[in-house]
């Protein structure tokens, strides 16, 4: 692996995005480009524009009113920001799983089964299919293998991230969107979490918000520096840890600021 | 007198003033409600709600017809109501954040408290005029007016407090957002909305004055729902404005009745729409 993707590996590739709410611009000038099957941590202290730059991938700034943007954000060489993008289609292939577990007030097999229903799976044998697959790939099937009818929001917190992660593969996205998937969870569940994360990286692209640096360190293949809206710098993430090429970037990483 | 006394008295009496507000709050509820079961179950019986009303002084008359109007009544109006009231409150917590959703808010916040007098003549002139005579369905109608405000406020307000976080799930597998209300907003809000509904359905249940001009009232059981009806408030109203005390008893046992209905529809409500296993908190 290059220090920086090469044309072909690129899945998502943003081009000097701003994001303004309202008046107030969040993003400056973001232009990133995202390997496929790969991980890309973003790093940096809080409100420096992250998670909003996450939420640009998916589109799910556009849920919140007064939201602008220019740039462009295209996936497999498609502006998703183009008007002819069907947003619906967009999330299908573009999942994200968030900061705090968020699984519906149902069963555990229900939440799992919610994307593939409401994109027009009836078949009650492929459902089943479908949820044991993806609890599998979550790493928690043998927990819930005998509670799939059980409500969700009795899982524990690390499950119920597990099960938000489930529920996200079983729509088979491309892209999985990550914002502080651990922040709430204890150390044990973290580490599960990371490691299901590693395992994923084989099928899919994934980018992870994190505020935890030795997170970043252990998990990810390229770390992206944000600081104040600005995307600071971007490297393989070995070489941003110890060799960084901006002062700003060092100064977070060895713990002067942030 | 040290700090700490003084704080531990101030606590005290503030404890105090408390549990003796909510005592006077509830003592004109209770009071009611032993009044109303003191007076009314004398007259308590099998018959009471098997039979047609009697002239004074025939023993065996009972309000069976009126029970009956009052449900059909109630039910025409939830029939009517809930539908476009869940509408109206899903329109206004999901898209009504602009003037148009304001103005919605408004008109039913002013129609929740129009008298409901006003709304029975209302329906007189739109309905009851034009159909040529009194009839079940107006009242209904009237009824399902002055319920509707009271399900669209409190739907919108449930659906309100539905978590972000949830809607947010939904949309990021790419729902879109009317299967997010309707599979995840919905369910997840359907007790507080019941209650909604409950609330409106016990206001309308004890309305007399829209119906004097609607269901106008009857002497015999219910046929169509283009006739005039009886109702159990409209029998109370008659009788307790009687002269006779045989008719007076019977207008307290109506009353009675009035509460037990509007308790058993809840019960049933609850007991109908419970958690199904799986689905709950």
């Amino acid at each position: 692996m290059d220090a920086l993707p090469d044309a072909g590996e690129v899945k998502i590739d943003v081009e000097r995005l701003n994001l303004f709410y309202g008046s107030q611009q969040a993003l400056f000038d973001v232009s990133i480009a995202v390997n496929r099957q790969a991980i890309t941590a973003l790093i940096g202290p809080s409100g420096c524009g992250k998670s909003t730059f996450l939420r640009t991938l998916n589109r799910m700034n556009d849920l919140i009113p007064g939201v602008r943007i220019t740039g462009s954000v295209r996936i497999d060489g498609t502006d998703i920001y183009r008007s002819r993008v069907d947003v619906v289609d967009l999330r299908k292939r573009v999942g994200m799983v968030f900061q705090r577990p968020n699984p519906f007030p149902m069963s555990v097999y229900d939440n799992v089964a919610y994307g593939p229903r409401i994109h027009g799976t009836r078949n009650k044998k492929k459902l089943d299919e479908i949820v044991e697959r993806s609890l599998r790939r979550a790493a928690l099937w043998e927990e819930t293998k005998d509670r799939l009818h059980q409500p969700a929001l009795g899982l524990s917190g690390g499950q119920q991230q597990r099960l938000c992660i489930a529920r996200l593969l079983a729509v088979e996205p491309e892209v999985v969107l990550m914002d502080e998937p651990t922040s709430a969870l204890d150390p044990i569940s973290t580490l599960r979490i990371e490691e299901l994360i590693t395992e994923l990286k084989r099928s899919y692209t994934i980018v992870i918000v994190t505020h935890n640096m030795q997170q970043a360190a252990r998990v990810s293949d390229y770390t992206a520096f944000f600081l104040n809206g600005e995307l600071v710098e971007v490297n393989r993430t070995d070489e941003l840890f110890t060799r960084p090429q901006d002062k700003r970037t060092e100064d977070y990483i060895t713990g002067r600021f942030g | 007198m040290g700090r700490r006394t003084w704080r531990k008295l101030v606590n005290w009496i503030a404890g105090v003033l408390c549990a003796v507000m909510v005592i006077l709050a509830v003592i004109p509820l209770f009071h009611v409600l032993i009044y109303v079961i003191g007076r009314g179950l004398p007259g308590l019986s099998w018959t009471f709600f098997t039979n047609l009303p009697a002239p004074t002084g025939v023993p065996g008359g009972g309000m069976g017809n009126a029970v009956l109007g009052s449900l059909i009544l109630v039910a025409i109006a939830t029939l009517v109501s809930v539908p476009l009231g869940i509408g109206a409150g899903i329109f206004l917590s999901e898209w009504g954040r602009g003037r148009f959703g304001d103005l919605v808010r408004w008109v039913a916040d002013v129609l929740s408290g129009a008298p409901s007098i006003v709304v029975g003549l209302f329906i007189y002139s739109l309905v009851v005029v034009p159909m040529k005579g009194f009839s079940a369905l107006s009242g209904g109608l009237a009824l399902a007016v002055l319920m509707m405000p009271t399900v669209a406020r409190s739907t919108e307000q449930m659906l309100r407090m539905v978590p972000r976080e949830w809607r947010e799930g939904s949309l990021a597998l790419g729902a879109n957002w009317a299967q997010t209300v309707w599979r995840v907003v919905m369910p997840a809000a359907r007790k507080g909305i019941l209650t909604g509904v409950m609330l409106g359905v016990a206001r309308v249940m004890g309305e007399t004055a829209p119906l004097i001009v609607t269901a106008f009232g009857s002497g015999f059981w219910p046929s169509s729902i283009f006739k005039p009806i009886a109702a159990v408030p409209l029998q109370v109203f008659v009788y307790a404005i009687s002269p006779y005390p045989d008719w007076q008893q019977q207008a307290w046992t109506g009353a009675l009745t009035l509460v037990l209905l509007v308790l058993m529809i809840n019960i049933v409500a609850r007991v109908v729409l419970r958690d199904r296993p799986g689905a709950g908190r």
